[in-house]
């Protein structure tokens, strides 16, 4: 199997979704010609030809409210947003009608497109390209939420976006994009949206996370079992929403420790949610309180704080030997 | 009569001074004072040298992500040099000659470009935004502005930048709409650089000029030689004149041309040819600029020396001072502050935290 980047795993989705289906077309800026500034989409403007992969010009509300004009009449648009601190001016579109043509049509029109967009800090960029902002969209009723954590996941999670009936918000981890290289099978591979996985093993307490926290969980979890002898089983959330509560319920019934962690500010954030559905479902197995370790409550700071801002290791070792103290 | 022809302005004007090579349409010449002639010019320079220092130190890892402004200096030095001090400057990314000539320091944008939220601090005798990363949102507060001075009973002014791109945005519609409508004191200006990083002005609007929008909203509009900061100058001024006369908005269209890459993350070779490159530093704005005020006597070749190591000089001492700031870091704690005007108890709590985290981090 060839070992690719997460941007390369992203462009043989996308290849070959394309190459499969003439529904499937990309659009937004400067992904065409230029590959998309993170050159996720490189070499598809030459195969496909300008027809299919448009560079529109520069206009987020349009690129999202033409791809819900094109998918409601049969195609199946993959926009890029090219950062997902730019996807606000196409947020009303998103909310006013990607996210309920379906249930405002009572099933007459629907919205299968997908919004790509890079998420989340880590790369020392400019203002409004670090946020993470996955809670606007998993809040949001009609949409799907989807963040992968490696090349793997991100090509089998983007096949299945592309091919999902309902509008996908696909969050790509900056950070992620050329971190590492994973093994990448040239043959089809999709994982169903609104699956979790298991990422590690272990007994003795779960951490949950995904997206870009799941490398600093996986790294504390090495680093509990290496100085303290703890087995820590990590899952990896993968969608956001609808949220697989199945796999994390059943560890957290069986560890009865939990640790969440995520980029996103910590208020009203995903890991909000998680804590609520471990309530709800696996109250009676706690044996400590739920730890959140999260971005903060105020905007991403310019890169030279930034490494302060962002969840580590380090952070979630301290939350995780505190909840296993309690 | 069924069908009936409504007149509407149709023609857009085109207006430059200085030719290519530098020679005065002196019919043309604008009143300036030999003073600010000469301050345009330093600044300029001052502009060119201080962009190309900051692409050198990025390549070498001390400067982050930023955005060159060579080839648009005399787009933005003749437009924000027609301001006084109480009026407003709302930029984009690409005015740092601009942002200077205003008076912020050249620390400030190594130290914002560094990721220092320090670089960012504006302080209270200048009515200038921050930089505005989101394309073409600053637009709408500029007209915000204009509107509240308006109100007011002020003649101050605001004073919008833009790029051909953000003409694609809803934001720049909506504020010229409003402007138009409310007869807003706001000056736009749309820094015509032919690039919206990889889409070529032809691709971004089938419109001959970007200018003809303005006829849309009832304002002025006019196509101005970006490259002439004579021409700027003069467009900027009668603009500012309208604005202040209570004669409402106007949108100026400079045409000009970004010599380097969209920002340093960039590769244009991708998208656009040398030649393409060349034939736009054949026109120059600062070399046109330095022709004629060599033909006019204010400046000599001995002169046009000095001028750059003069420049050269307090670049450096910039620099130097810049370093030396960041060799302290800063307190990360600084994140929560400005958040709101008084903390808010979840952020005491978070602030207390990440204290607690980075003390025991740091003892390992
Ligand atoms: C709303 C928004 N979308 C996308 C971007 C990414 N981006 C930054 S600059 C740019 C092109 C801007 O072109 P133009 O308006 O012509 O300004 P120029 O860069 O040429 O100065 C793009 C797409 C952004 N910053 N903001
Ligand atoms: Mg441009």
């Amino acid at each position: 199997m060839p070992k690719m980047t997460m941007v390369q795993a992203l462009n043989l989705a996308l290849r070959q979704e394309m190459d499969k289906d003439d529904r499937v077309i990309v659009l937004g800026e400067d992904v065409g010609l230029d590959g998309g500034v993170f050159r996720v989409t490189d070499g598809l403007y030459q195969q496909f030809s300008d027809k299919r992969v448009v560079d529109t010009p520069l206009a987020e509300s349009a690129i999202v409210g033409m791809s819900i004009g094109m998918a409601a009449y049969g195609l199946r648009p993959v926009c890029e947003i090219q950062f997902s601190g730019f996807s606000y001016q196409a947020f009303h579109q998103l909310e006013n009608h990607a996210a309920r043509l379906r249930w405002r049509s009572r099933g007459r029109f629907s919205v299968p497109m997908v919004m790509r967009t890079p998420c989340s800090g880590g790369v020392r960029a400019l203002e409004h390209h670090s946020e993470s902002r996955e809670a606007y969209y998993a809040h949001t009723p009609g949409l799907k939420m989807v963040i992968p954590s490696g090349p793997r996941n991100a090509r089998a999670l983007l096949v299945s976006a592309i091919r999902d009936p309902d509008p996908v918000i696909f969050y790509e981890p900056k950070s992620l994009y050329r971190a590492f290289r994973e093994e990448v099978p040239e043959e089809e591979e999709a994982i169903p949206i609104g699956t979790s996985q298991l990422a590690r093993e272990g007994s003795d307490v779960t951490l949950i996370s995904y997206g870009s926290m799941m490398r600093p969980t996986l790294e504390a979890a090495s680093l509990l079992k290496e100085k303290d002898g703890i087995e820590a089983e990590v899952v990896d959330l993968l969608t956001i929403s609808p949220l697989d509560d199945s796999l994390f319920t059943a560890s957290v019934r069986k560890t009865g420790r939990a640790v969440i962690v995520h980029e996103a500010p910590r208020s009203f954030g995903p890991g909000a949610e998680i804590v609520s559905k471990i309530m709800e479902k696996s109250f009676y197995y706690l044996e400590a309180p739920i730890a959140r370790v999260t971005g903060f409550d105020v905007v991403v700071p310019l890169f030279n704080r930034e490494n302060a801002y962002l969840p580590n290791a380090d952070r979630i070792l301290r939350e995780t030997r505190q909840v296993l103290a309690a | 009569m069924p069908r009936t022809r409504i007149e509407i302005p149709d023609e857009i004007e085109h207006f430059s001074i200085l030719d290519q090579e530098g020679n005065l349409d002196s019919g043309l010449e604008p009143n300036i004072a030999d003073e600010t002639l000469l301050q345009l010019y330093h600044y300029m320079l001052l502009g060119r040298r201080f962009d190309e220092r900051l692409l050198s130190l990025q390549r070498q890892g001390r400067v982050g992500t930023f955005a060159p402004i060579s080839g648009q200096e005399a787009s933005q030095l003749g437009t924000a040099a027609v301001l006084r001090p109480s009026d407003w400057l709302v930029p984009a990314f690409r005015e740092t000659a601009a942002e200077l000539w205003r008076g912020r320091t050249m620390e400030s944008v190594m130290l914002y470009f560094n990721g220092y939220s320090e670089g960012v601090e504006i302080p209270d005798e200048r009515n200038d935004f921050p930089i505005s990363v989101p394309v073409g949102s600053q637009i709408l507060h500029a007209v915000g502005i204009a509107w509240a001075s308006q109100y007011r009973g002020k003649d101050d002014v605001a004073m919008a930048f833009f790029g051909d791109g953000a003409t694609s945005q809803g934001d720049f519609h909506e504020g010229l709409n409003f402007a138009g409508v409310f007869r807003i004191p706001v000056i736009f200006v749309c820094q015509n650089n032919q690039w919206a990083i990889s889409l070529p002005r032809k691709k971004q609007t089938r419109s001959e000029t970007l200018a003809q929008k303005a006829i849309a909203y009832g304002i002025k509009g006019i196509q101005v030689d970006g490259n002439d900061v004579l021409a700027v100058y003069a467009a900027a001024s009668e603009a500012a004149q309208r604005a202040r006369a209570g004669d409402g908005a106007t949108f100026i269209e400079c045409v000009t041309y970004r010599l380097s890459v969209h920002t340093t993350a960039d590769d244009p070779k991708r998208y656009r040819t040398d030649e393409e490159v060349e034939l736009w530093q054949q026109r120059d704005p600062i070399k046109r600029f330095q022709k004629y005020l060599v033909t006019k006597g204010l400046l000599s070749e001995e002169k046009v020396a000095a001028a750059e190591t003069a420049v050269k000089e307090e670049i450096q001492a910039a620099v130097d001072r810049a370093e030396e700031q960041m060799k302290n870091p800063g307190d990360p704690l600084y994140m929560f502050e400005h958040a709101y005007a008084q903390m808010p108890p979840h952020l005491v709590e978070q602030k207390e935290y990440l204290a607690r985290a980075l003390s025991s981090q740091k003892k390992g």
